[in-house]
């Protein structure tokens, strides 16, 4: 377990810093998210494969809840990365879209772009994919708002 | 009723009352640091996961003994409230049960019932 101090301490913001501390902590260390890649306005975080994430024991596919929480993490992320600061986030709404199932014993990644800044609100976008980009498993679109701001 | 999936099981999910009666079960969910997410409340993707699991509950319950493949299509969630730690409830109603499709509008809340911590909304693909 991280310290939360970890989170706020230094000066400079550092996204896959800052990711993999996020992912040792509460329900994501539950899910075992990971840290894969980042840019300016971008997060990508892994969610491997787990039994005990699936959904339907019949086929062996992972619940769509594990999902929701990987693309919650990497739009709230991608939003931090943007700003280059962890400021204090509440998720308005997430829409998800499962364009077809995860394909049992796969590594989801999940890319969540932050593509517009507002005083009060963020907006996101995502998709998830089991290994290749072309193919994803799910599209995301959602808002934060900063619970900060005036 | 049917078993609950893994992934329900580790959320920690129960179906605490209602079984028998017409109204679809609840679920309740325990508070627990593996569902936190900012500090202090829990995480939205274990919420989300709650509201998935009761909107298929509903369905299922619906259904009863008729054997229906279901399959999420999709999910829109709304954070009302931030969900501190304290036990998390959830039912989930069918506002349409249609051939192919099923309509499922889903709350969670906490204390109280009439002050949702999230809603949601799903629709069901189904095979009959």
């Amino acid at each position: 377990m991280a310290d939360r101090a970890d989170l706020v301490a230094g000066t400079a913001f550092d996204p896959a810093r800052f990711a993999r501390l996020l992912s040792g902590l509460g329900h994501n260390a539950l899910l075992g998210l990971g840290y894969a890649a980042h840019g300016p306005d971008w997060m990508e975080l892994q969610l491997p494969y787990a039994d005990r994430l699936v959904g339907d024991p019949d086929t062996g596919v992972i619940a769509s809840g594990p999902i929701v929480s990987l693309m919650d993490m990497a739009t709230s992320m991608a939003v931090w990365t943007r700003v280059a600061n962890f400021v204090p986030l509440a998720t308005l709404d997430l829409r998800v879209d499962y364009l077809r199932p995860a394909v049992p014993g796969r590594t989801v990644t999940g890319h969540g772009e932050c593509y517009r800044l507002t005083r009060r609100i963020a907006f996101v976008r995502g998709q998830a994919h089991d290994g290749d980009p072309a193919d994803p498993i799910a599209h995301v679109a959602g808002t934060f708002m900063f619970t900060d701001a005036a | 009723m049917t078993a609950l999936p893994p992934y329900a099981q580790l959320l920690g999910l129960t179906i605490d009352q209602d079984v028998t009666s017409d109204r679809p079960p609840r679920l309740v969910m325990p508070p627990a640091d593996h569902l936190a997410g900012r500090p202090g409340f829990l995480h939205g993707g274990a919420l989300s996961g709650l509201l998935e699991m009761a909107a298929i509950l509903a369905a299922r319950h619906t259904f009863g003994d008729e054997p229906v493949a279901i399959k999420p299509i999709g999910m829109t969630v709304d954070f009302l409230r931030g969900a501190r730690f304290a036990p998390t409830y959830a039912r989930g109603h069918l506002v349409r049960n249609g051939a192919r499709i099923a309509a499922v509008t889903v709350e969670a809340w906490q204390d109280d019932e009439t002050k949702p911590v999230a809603t949601a909304r799903m629709n069901l693909s189904l095979t009959r």
